[in-house]
């Protein structure tokens, strides 16, 4: 069969929708066995024994390991020291936790063996209930982040008008439709090789040096495609280095995919969060004092914070702010980022009570949020390197249909159902990091970029490729850029919308050496300056050249400037009064994120973000029972995320200007700001068609009604 | 892993003899919710009869009588022109239920089968008594939110979980059950059991019974009816609260109702009483919120799920008022 491309396509577009692309899970080794774990039905306490024996006897199974028998990791002997040590505690901090590893010939015998290992426990009493410790003053609250304060704290009790309000967030699973795990192969003279599921393969091959002391350079990690992270691949969790023990005990390769079940507790999620905001205006609609206070949820055993009060500090104009970060450590499994991270939790909190106190002072919200942009980072007191918010509010507003919305809620019925509009901001650091880009230029006219860095689905390679392409003036079809291999040039993992800027940067400058090189050949063959590369590397004999180049950082002026992408979500909600359901009928996106390199995936980013938005403001809740610990929704059944019903068309704008001091592409990172934000338009979409304020995520038909 | 035989069969006597010998021999049809059961270590068969091969997938209208046969697809029986026509509550019914691609693999028989999906009922290491009996029930004090307001126990506040038993139960379906010793036939609404004392029982389907057809009196409920779910989610979420209705009527007065709910109790919870009321009333919004408030007699809440008490009286006013505007 034939297929076409065009320059704007995926570039892997073909593997992944043929089969051919293969994921971590796919890689057949020789003597492969499958491992399976064993996870702790309690909550917290101590093993007391693990009888293996029936397990160890069921057919195919090779061994069982768990901290009473692991092999040695060098880097695991210390006492103390974060992140959890799997295998080397009889400690269990949260339910579900992976305390065995069982190791068969086939996944069904491991699975079995799995169900026969009996694990005897000391309880001890635990708390997972996250709202109830907000409260409860014997709980330990540890500072998430330092105390912010700019002029006067807590302004706005003193404001013409305020807004006092608590928002909740609930627990969030990744749950990418492509499950965790690993393959390890632990060979002779311990050089290690796995197929991992990683948003950096030069994170995880770090992760295992520093586990098991052994040089980074015996450790092979490939990850070409990966099924979905959304920030939950971004460490080397516990279970992988399970995985990895296994092997190197049994001297065979080891297969360990998680459950469905197992999704929900080992590999992260976002923290539920907990938060206050308060907010002054005077009565004309200028923001006099702004503050957030948030609680997050954090684990016993190990501590995580993200950026949940950042978006209160810079993106409205106020003389007064203060923010203060609090995470609670619950016995349950470590939260990790997922897309958007604390700042979507964040958006979320400032979005509404924006939108609350534009309607105290009877504004359009739009009106209310351009009077109080700032012309330069308030918090910083430096200009932004670009933001063109202002124009993003008019083209969003223009094509929502912006003017039929009434600033009265509930003014708009269409039969059993109430019509609203409502608006968000998103915003998330422009981030560049260092990164190398080795880039060989044959004189067949082709070019090969190599970098160690990933592709999580946002088309890394896709959007390199036409960096490239337009710096060389070579046809997309005659480059290829290979990633997901940690014997390649060092980059960083994937997140925090930082891949184009930094792994871009770094296809810039290796293609201008190139260029620079083939002139400089050009020239000493007394060829035309604007010679083609392969007649010159043809003139020189030369097969082809090759160039490894280091991006710097930062443009020296960077720090300058406050760099960051900006969105603006708008909504159009219909909610049935009489049932409670909301369904988003229209979706606008509007990106401020610099120049557009890649405009198929940037729209794919910014359509997936508004999906992933309708699950955060409509369905998505991970349900603990905190009297045991456990999940109660741990599967795609119950745990909803949404379908392609409840979704609408989605249409997408980006500004599309560049951004004159980030990177040499004048593009911002943008697949975090596709979320950012979204779950507050349908909030303050959903005040809007019927005047009831949710303030507790997801909203769900029983939260509207008993509203 | 744990061992079981499979048995394929394409004779019904033979399949019959199978189960009634053997008392841990268990039919499987779609597989749609014993195959989860199996794989979560809910139930665990040592013998499973293949009945797919059973010749028990006609859809005939025979006196007035429409006979299912109980390995119909769920797909084949809502795109069936017959039910389109004569039971178009029972298409809508089927096709508010799960997803179309579990639909094509479910049969009507194993619909009716199906288990609850209450979390603690699938954790084998949390209590439920209708996993195991005397445990206890994890969700009276705990994650309620999906389950039952009427006829629940202390044992139990389970809900069936399905769709298209709420449409059959407002059809007056009948359940044709087929054992070594001859044919027996039940109402539909007896064939689902309350909780009460024995909550590991879903129904009253005998040991070595197996459902072979469902039999719907053709009726004049096909002109005003509807069949509304209140879900999370627009596809593939259990009913919050489902609703089926059906309404006679007469120069605006209504002859005859048929009204049953989802998502509310542990069967399919048919409301005779408020059927009798509906009758020689005017099909008017009043009408529809007394109704609404006679079905809510006997409801009780516990805690996270008391939205329901809001909710149902709600979703039932919609549903007649939509019956009603269809025609």
């Amino acid at each position: 069969m034939e297929f076409f491309i065009d320059e704007n396509d995926r570039v892997d577009g073909i593997e992944k929708v043929t089969g051919k692309a293969k994921y971590f899970a796919e890689y057949q080794l020789p003597g492969l066995t499958y491992g399976v774990l064993v996870t702790s039905t309690i909550t917290k306490g101590k093993i007391i024994a693990i009888d293996t024996k029936a397990a160890k006897n069921a057919p195919g199974v090779l061994d069982v390991l768990s901290h009473l028998n692991k092999p040695s990791a060098a880097g695991y002997e210390q006492a103390g020291g974060s992140p959890m040590k799997i295998f080397y505690t009889d400690q269990v901090f949260f339910n579900g936790q992976p305390i065995a590893i069982v190791v068969a010939d086939t996944f069904e015998r491991a699975t079995y063996a799995a169900s026969l290992v009996k694990v005897s426990y000391e309880k001890t009493a635990f708390n997972t209930d996250f709202e109830a410790s907000i409260k409860d003053a014997a709980v330990k609250k540890l500072q998430g982040a330092p105390p912010y304060v700019r002029g006067i704290a807590d302004a706005y009790k003193t404001a013409e008008v305020k807004v006092e309000q608590t928002y909740k967030m609930p627990v969030e699973t990744h749950n990418p439709m492509e499950l965790h795990g690993i393959i390890a192969d632990w060979g002779v003279n311990d050089k290690v090789t796995v197929y991992a599921k990683t948003q950096g393969v030069k994170s995880t091959q770090n992760t295992i040096a520093n586990v098991f002391k052994i040089p980074a350079e015996n450790i092979q990690v490939n990850s070409q495609f990966v099924g979905g992270g959304f920030g939950m691949a971004l460490r080397t969790w516990p279970l992988e280095i399970a995985a990895i023990m296994a092997s190197k005990q049994l001297k065979k390769p080891v297969k360990l995919i998680i459950t469905r079940d197992q999704m929900f507790t080992m590999v992260g999620n976002r923290p539920a969060a907990y938060q206050k905001i308060g907010l002054g205006a005077t009565k004309d609609g200028k923001i006099t004092g702004i503050t957030h206070t948030a609680f997050g949820q954090s684990a016993t055993y190990e501590n995580f914070t993200e950026g949940v009060v950042n978006m209160s500090k810079f993106m409205y104009d106020s003389e007064n702010v203060n923010t203060n970060y609090y995470v609670i450590p619950l016995d349950m499994g470590v939260p990790i980022w997922m897309r958007g991270p604390g700042e979507a939790t964040g958006a979320f909190a400032l979005e509404s009570a924006i939108d609350e106190m534009a309607f105290a002072l009877d504004m359009d919200p739009l009106d209310f949020r351009a009077k109080n942009d700032p012309e330069q980072d308030p918090s910083q007191k430096r200009p932004f390197s670009s933001k063109y918010i202002k124009e993003a509010y008019k083209l969003g507003a223009a094509k929502i249909g912006w003017n039929n919305r009434k600033n009265k809620p509930g003014s708009i019925v269409e039969g059993s159902w109430q019509i609203g509009y409502g608006v968000s901001v998103g915003v998330f650091n422009a981030g560049r990091g260092r990164a190398s880009v080795k880039g060989i230029l044959k004189a067949d006219g082709t070019l090969v970029l190599q970098s160690a860095t990933s592709d999580i689905g946002p088309g890394t390679g896709t959007g390199m490729t036409l960096i490239a392409s337009k710096l060389m003036n070579i046809p997309v079809y005659k480059i290829v850029f290979e990633l997901g291999d940690s014997s390649l040039p060092p980059a960083p993992s994937q997140g925090g919308s930082a891949t184009l800027s930094t792994v871009g940067s770094a296809v810039n400058d290796v293609c201008v050496a190139l260029k620079s090189t083939i002139a400089e050949l050009a020239a000493n063959s007394n060829m035309d300056a604007t010679s083609n590369f392969v007649d010159v590397l043809k003139k020189n004999n030369l097969p082809m050249i090759e160039k490894t180049i280091q991006s710097s950082q930062n443009n020296p002026e960077a720090k300058n400037y406050s760099m960051y992408s900006f969105s603006i979500h708008f909504v159009q909600v219909k909610v049935h009064q009489l049932t409670g359901v909301v369904k988003v009928n229209k979706i606008v996106s509007v990106g401020d994120s610099g120049k557009i390199v890649s405009p198929k995936t940037a729209r794919s980013q910014m359509v997936g973000g508004a999906v992933g938005g309708i699950g955060m403001a409509l369905t998505e809740e991970a349900i603990l029972d905190n009297r045991y610990g456990r999940y109660v929704n741990n599967n795609f059944a119950d745990y909803h995320v949404p379908v392609n019903a409840d979704v609408p068309d989605i249409d997408v704008i980006f500004i599309d200007k560049p951004d004159p001091i980030v990177n040499p592409m004048g593009a911002k990172g943008m697949g975090e700001i596709a979320l950012i934000g979204f779950a507050g338009a349908v909030a303050n979409a959903v005040f809007n068609a019927t005047g009831k304020r949710i303030r507790s995520l997801p909203i769900t038909p029983d939260k509207v009604l008993e509203a | 892993m744990i061992n079981f035989q499979f048995v394929r069969t394409s004779v019904i006597k033979t399949a019959l003899g199978l189960v009634s010998k053997d008392s841990k021999a268990t039919f499987i049809a779609g597989g749609t919710n014993l195959v989860d059961l199996m794989k979560r270590g809910v139930t665990a068969p040592e013998k499973l009869i293949d009945i797919n091969h059973l010749p028990l997938k006609q859809i005939e209208l025979k006196n007035n009588v429409l006979h299912i046969g109980a390995l119909v697809s769920n797909s084949a029986l809502a795109e069936n022109q017959l039910v389109k026509e004569k039971f178009p509550l029972l298409m809508l019914a089927l096709k508010a239920g799960a997803s179309a691609q579990l639909r094509n693999v479910a049969t009507v028989g194993g619909n009716m089968m199906q288990r609850t999906r209450c979390g603690y009922f699938y954790d084998t290491t949390m209590p439920c008594n209708k996993r195991q009996p005397g445990s206890g029930c994890g969700a009276i004090g705990g994650y309620n939110r999906m389950h039952a307001i009427f006829g629940t126990s202390e044992f139990c506040i389970a809900v069936h979980p399905s769709d298209m038993c709420v449409g059959l139960v407002a059809l007056d379906a009948q359940v044709v059950l087929a054992s070594i010793k001859g044919e027996r036939k039940i109402n539909f609404i007896d064939f689902h059991r309350l909780a009460g004392t024995t909550p590991e029982k879903d129904n009253n389907l005998q040991k070595g019974e197996l459902i072979v057809r469902l039999e719907i009196p053709i009726n004049n409920l096909n002109k005003n009816f509807h069949y509304l779910k209140v879900r999370d989610r627009t596809s593939y979420a259990f009913a919050l609260v489902s609703v089926a209705a059906a309404l006679e009527i007469n120069n605006n007065t209504i002859s005859n109702a048929r009204l049953a709910m989802g998502g509310v109790a542990h069967k399919p919870w048919r409301l005779q009483l408020v059927e009798e009321f509906l009758k020689g009333k005017p099909a008017t919004t009043a009408t529809f919120e007394e109704a609404a408030k006679l079905a809510m007699n006997g409801a009780k809440g516990f805690g996270e799920n008391d939205f329901k008490l809001k909710l149902a009286p709600n979703t039932i006013i919609e549903a007649l008022t939509l019956a009603k505007a269809k025609a």
